[in-house]
């Protein structure tokens, strides 16, 4: 474009969704750490509560330092705004809630995180929404599994441990033509990898527990909307295109149009069931998030060579990595992910469960908790944490074996991860 | 409130309300390739505070049905016969950008009709260059991201919304992905064609930003010129998207403007 131009990635990390606090110039983003906020009359407040003015009124709803964040996210995603929640889970939580009723139906990635796994296959089954599960790369199976009570089609862009890349663009198309959004868990991939957005998505989510805090301080997630969705043109969702008795009658869509998920998402959903963000979480996040374009190529490259070394290992059955070519997505990621298909990776150590039970217990530098996406990096068994409610099938279906080992490369100097593995491998083969 | 205008569907948000005989009544006009939703906090706090309120989706905008209409005129004339449609003989109309040409010209030409005016962000002529005029015509992107950048403040993407959680810039992008091929295109030749079509007589109030890219404050002058006893509210630091860059001080002029006799 000849004319103006927009702000990089880098300047939006850093700056996108704060000013300088007006009240003290305050450079780093404030701490507000306040229930509520004092109204300037009572017509404001009664204004504040009918949404006929813009501000905060109590911090379960919004709060000055969580908007930054949210707004930042957007910022980054190209979304038309942002909601912070208490975590990953709570945003998918939320995502599902302000879309859908009790008859609704799921359409679904096998390749999730546990927890995600098991809202959808069990939790929500309580509340009377139905999940079918599908093989990622199979994609006239999310076809075959649409029906006419479908609501929504969901998948992880890097799935939860094979590291199934989503085929985002064709799942979006199907999930379109069925007059459906496509939501997505971004949280392996983050927007400096991805951007779903651009490749069909309509909402996403982190758990910005991860890569977007990075630093292992703080539980939170961001939900995120598009708002290239039409939900009036759908037809499908009443939770946002009829009057809401809630709330003074109000029809999202037609109060707001692009805005109309994040408005029923926030004013019912955070308001009920009260999955916010803490006003101190959302400045450890946004810490993290200001270095985001730093770390995230330092996790890739670091990843690439631990990758390296362990596929050349004897001691190692296989690893699971989409940059190699042996993975089922290796096409799909050059394609979708050109930068680095991530931090997270999994391999299969020869000897089973003794063997990954050794190796674990024998390192020095990895440490064993169940995260991802640290600065420092981890490693853990799925079969025994993470996925452990999952049956033997299940488990299978998501790739996972009882020698499976997943881990999460860190900014350490990579000489140091290398020599780390090196050592409890050989002491895992003993 | 869905009515006919002729033969075909029109949209007007009322905030919940109907149209009730005895209310004032104001109507809000957005600018090129944007729908009543750009007005969403100001139109609701008057339909809550004893006023009939209809803000249009112009034809083809929103839920309006098409083909958008290709002169300042004709929407004027439209204007005028949604007022017929919604039986609302007099009105206040509030314009934005493209929307106060058309509130000017319905002052102009259906003086009986209309209360008062107010103007936000406004330029006359308001003339589009060229390179903005031919990415629309051609259906570019580039026309969607003129229109973001030049329709907010530069501090805007390195700033914080007064909305909590959304993002100015992808909001803008959004709404104007979903609309039709040629409809920015249409807008933005009426503005660029535009040419009064006669004296405005009735109380007008222009509320302009300091940091308005698209319409510069300065733009305003030969209009503020023509309308005798014009009031201006200048805001500091807004671009053009008044309403959301500044959502409280727009209101606020506008309470005062449209509330006192």
């Amino acid at each position: 474009m000849a004319g103006p131009k927009y702000p990089g990635f880098d300047t939006l990390a850093l700056h996108a969704g704060q000013s300088p606090d007006p009240a003290t110039g305050s450079r780093a983003v404030p701490i507000y750490q306040t229930t509520s906020y004092v109204f300037r009359d009572t017509d404001h407040a009664a204004s504040l509560f009918n949404m006929e003015r813009a501000g905060h009124v109590y911090s379960r709803i919004s709060n000055p330092t969580v908007a930054v964040l949210e707004e930042r996210m957007a910022a980054l995603e190209g979304g038309v705004g942002a909601i912070a929640t208490a975590s990953g889970q709570a945003a998918l939580h939320l995502a599902i809630a302000t879309l859908m009723d009790a008859g609704s139906h799921i359409v679904a990635s096998t390749s999730l995180y546990g927890g995600s796994h098991n809202l959808l296959a069990y939790t929500l089954k309580r509340f009377g929404i139905d999940t079918t599960f599908v093989v990622p790369r199979n994609l006239d199976d999310w076809r075959r599994a649409i029906r006419p009570n479908t609501r929504l089609l969901f998948g992880e862009t890097l799935g939860n441990p094979g590291l199934d890349v989503l085929d985002v663009p064709t799942v979006a198309e199907i999930a379109h033509t069925a007059k459906v959004p496509l939501l997505v868990d971004a949280t392996f991939t983050t927007p400096y990898l991805m951007q779903p957005f651009k490749l069909g998505a309509d909402l996403l989510y982190h758990s910005a527990t991860k890569f977007l805090g990075g630093h292992g301080t703080a539980i939170g997630g961001v939900l995120v909307d598009s708002g290239r969705f039409d939900w009036e043109a759908s037809g499908k969702f009443a939770t946002l295109t009829e009057a809401y008795a809630g709330f003074h009658n109000m029809d999202f869509e037609e109060e707001s149009g692009t805005r109309a998920f994040l408005l029923r998402a926030r004013r019912e959903g955070l308001r009920d069931f009260g999955a916010c963000m803490a006003p101190m979480t959302a400045f450890q996040i946004l810490q993290g998030i200001e270095t985001l374009h730093l770390r995230m190529p330092r996790h890739v490259e670091a990843t690439r060579q631990v990758v390296q070394f362990l596929a050349a290992h004897l001691a190692v059955a296989q690893v699971v990595y989409p940059e190699l070519p042996q993975h089922p997505d290796h096409a799909l990621a050059k394609k979708l992910l050109p930068k680095g298909a991530g931090a997270v990776f999994s391999f299969e150590i020869k000897g089973g469960r003794a063997a990954g039970k050794a190796f674990i217990e024998s390192l020095r530098v990895f440490s064993h908790l169940a995260n991802v996406g640290d600065a420092k990096s981890l490693v853990i068994h799925p079969a025994t944490t993470t996925h452990y409610r999952m049956s033997d099938a299940d488990l299978q279906k998501a790739g996972i074996t009882a020698g499976t080992v997943r881990l999460s490369i860190g900014l350490e100097d990579p000489r140091d991860l290398i020599d780390d593995l090196d050592r409890a491998l050989r002491a895992a083969q003993k | 409130m869905k009515l006919e205008v002729e033969g075909r569907p029109v949209f007007a948000y009322t905030a919940n309300h109907g149209v009730e005989r005895g209310k004032r009544t104001v109507v809000f006009i957005h600018g090129a390739g944007l729908d009543h939703s750009w007005f969403g906090l100001q139109s609701r706090y008057f339909g809550y505070h004893g006023w009939n309120v209809l803000a249009l989706d112009l034809p083809g905008h929103g839920r309006s049905a098409g083909p958008p209409l290709t002169t300042v005129g004709a929407m004027a004339d439209w204007v005028a016969h949604v007022l017929d449609a919604a039986k609302v003989e007099r009105a206040a109309l509030v314009g934005h950008s493209m929307g106060t040409l058309i509130a000017v010209d319905c002052a102009a030409r259906h003086a009986e009709r209309v209360e008062r005016i107010a103007l936000i962000a406004t330029a006359y002529p308001m003339k589009v260059s060229d390179a903005f005029l031919d990415a629309a015509k051609r259906n570019s992107y580039d026309a969607f991201d003129m229109s973001t950048i030049w329709g907010h403040a530069p501090s805007v993407p390195l700033g914080a919304n007064p909305n909590p959680g959304m993002w100015m810039y992808g909001d803008t992008q959004a709404r104007l992905e979903r609309l039709a091929p040629g409809v920015l295109y249409a807008d933005l030749n009426a503005c660029n064609q535009y040419s009064l079509a006669g004296s405005v007589k009735c109380p007008a109030l222009f509320i302009l930003g300091r940091r308005d890219q698209m319409t510069p404050p300065r733009a305003a002058k030969t209009l503020q010129e023509q309308i005798p006893g014009a009031k201006t509210v200048l805001i500091e630091g807004s671009g053009h998207s008044l309403m959301a860059e500044a959502p409280d001080a727009t209101l606020d002029a506008l309470v005062e403007f449209l509330t006192t006799q």
